[in-house]
């Protein structure tokens, strides 16, 4: 086949998946309020999701921090302005790092868990049991996991960006000596409500691609071991690259 | 539709990736039955299973489930319908997150409003009838394949079906664990008023238990009735699926270039 048809192949099919992820969007809508009735689940995919996410999240937003504090006090410093680190950390953290690192964090460890169980239930009938006994799997087990990520996504930013803030505190204020109040009110002097409503934003969106590339990878897969593992794969590949596509375009729109 | 029939197949047509399944098949199954649909591997029997159960679509021709053509059904309308169905998994099948006592009461619990004290009996009735009260607490990781089955079963009966759908019930199983589906399916049968259909190819085993087979081949029904009559068959290709030839109409060796000259020729 030549390159063009290849390409051309390549965007069809491209598209076609799309599509299919959007119709599967639709229909898990449709189902959601049937799911929401049922808190239950909800909580428990909250605490699948998000709760069991929360060590690598911490972790990983306290290094996170540390570094843009390092880096921030290197480069504010050379201007001799280490005062604004807090605001520079913060509009950092909450309008960009906080959002995105959280969403890429979420797709390799709970996007990953959520589309190898389902590919999993897929592969050893589970879903077509449920099926067969009258039992909606969108409803049943598609639509609360989804929810599930859609809250926690947004839950883990804000714990990302706490820890964040305390990781370049540390570094900025204990370690390298920068005023303590200066962090504090610079902070609260820069960073205005927008800015907030802007990751608020950003993490809402992260959340439901997150949790739909996830749950459609897995609902998707093919019911064999190659399968369940190409779909994690991929799982982590597109929400990946869509949560950066995303991330440019709604910053893009609101600059 | 014959009155007595509660599931009937007509003109079915149904392919997969441009290879034929089905092509024209036509079988209705008595109520109140035991049915025993068999054929070679890769005949569509589970195919034929999740045509009845609505889980796929018929390309031409119609399943007729109780009065209703499944396929022009509303998904509400099919959910309902299967509401009266049930459904023995080759694999089983069980919610491996869920213990034995909740994977039976799963579908009542999605399905019903019943309070729980009513769903515990329920439930341990029908683990009952399978042997496996004693087995509630287990989980599906910790069962052997019989007790899966069985599992499966006391799941698939929970709600009461009229039609009771197994798909190679026996694969897999030990002789003990084989006699104990076996005698379930019967007496399920009798004692519930089930109509059953079951897909297998183990047609000794099928044969104690079945009131009527069909033999399908090549998207067909090559041969039915009592499995004493199939024995007897005419045909040399049902006659030898039920003595189980190793060759005959199905030839043994799959088509091949000759033996001596593909030995002496030069390696490809």
């Amino acid at each position: 086949m030549s390159l063009p048809l290849q390409l051309w192949e390549g965007l069809l099919h491209s598209l076609r998946k799309l599509g299919a992820a959007v119709l599967f969007l639709v229909e898990i809508l449709r189902q959601c309020p049937g799911a929401l009735a049922r808190p239950k689940l909800i909580s428990q995919q909250v605490r699948n999701s998000g709760v069991l996410s929360l060590i690598i999240i911490m972790t990983s937003a306290f290094f996170v921090g540390m570094v843009i504090g390092l880096q921030g006090y290197d480069s504010l410093s050379r201007l001799r302005q280490e005062d604004i680190l807090g605001a520079g950390v913060a509009l950092t953290l909450f309008k960009e790092l906080g959002p995105v690192v959280t969403a890429l964090l979420f797709a390799g460890r709970a996007g990953t868990a959520l589309a190898s169980e389902i590919g999993l239930m897929r592969a050893t009938d589970q879903l077509a049991a449920m099926e067969v006994m009258a039992i909606d799997p969108i409803r049943r087990i598609i639509a609360p996991r989804f929810i599930g990520a859609v809250i926690s996504v947004p839950l883990l930013t804000a714990v990302f960006n706490a820890i964040g803030v305390l990781g370049a505190w540390f570094i900025g204020v204990q370690v390298m000596g920068v005023d303590n109040g200066a962090f504090w009110s610079q902070m609260q002097e820069f960073v205005d409500p927008p800015d907030i409503y802007e990751g608020v934003l950003k993490s809402f969106v992260f959340g439901v691609t997150a949790g739909l590339v996830a749950v459609f990878e897995g609902y998707n897969a093919p019911p064999t071991a190659e399968g369940v593992g190409m779909a994690t794969t991929r799982t982590v590949v597109t929400t990946s690259i869509l949560v950066l596509i995303l991330d440019y375009t709604i910053t893009a729109y609101l600059l | 539709m014959t009155a007595d029939n509660l599931v009937e197949v007509k003109g079915l047509r149904f392919g997969r990736s441009g290879r034929p399944i089905f092509a024209g098949l036509d079988l209705g199954i008595r109520r109140g039955s035991i049915t025993a649909i068999m054929g070679p591997s890769g005949t569509g029997k589970t195919t034929l299973l999740r045509m009845i159960t609505g889980q796929l679509r018929p390309e031409a021709g119609t399943v007729t489930v109780a009065g209703e053509n499944v396929a022009s059904l509303s998904r509400r309308a099919l959910f309902d319908l299967r509401r009266r169905m049930g459904m023995l998994f080759q694999n089983s099948a069980l919610l491996t997150d869920f213990s034995v006592f909740e994977n039976v009461a799963f579908p009542v619990r999605e399905n019903t409003r019943l309070p729980e004290a009513l769903i515990r009996q329920l439930v341990l009735t029908k683990l009952n009838s399978v042997g496996l009260r004693g087995a509630a607490d287990l989980m599906p990781a910790e069962l052997s394949g019989g007790m899966a089955r069985r599992v499966a079963m006391a799941r698939a009966m929970v709600l009461d079906p009229e039609l009771l759908l197994y798909d190679e019930p026996f694969s897999g199983l030990d002789p003990i664990s084989l006699g104990v589906v076996l005698r379930l399916i019967r007496l399920n049968n009798d004692a519930l008023g089930l109509t059953s259909i079951v897909v297998s190819h183990d047609v000794a085993e099928i044969s104690h238990i079945a009131d009527h087979c069909f033999v399908i081949s090549e998207g067909r029904v090559i041969a039915s009735g009592a499995p004493a009559e199939l024995a007897d068959s005419p045909s040399e290709l049902v006659r030898q699926f039920m003595t189980g030839a190793a060759d005959g109409p199905v030839p043994f060796h799959y088509p091949a270039p000759d033996y001596a000259e593909q030995l002496l020729g030069k390696p490809r």
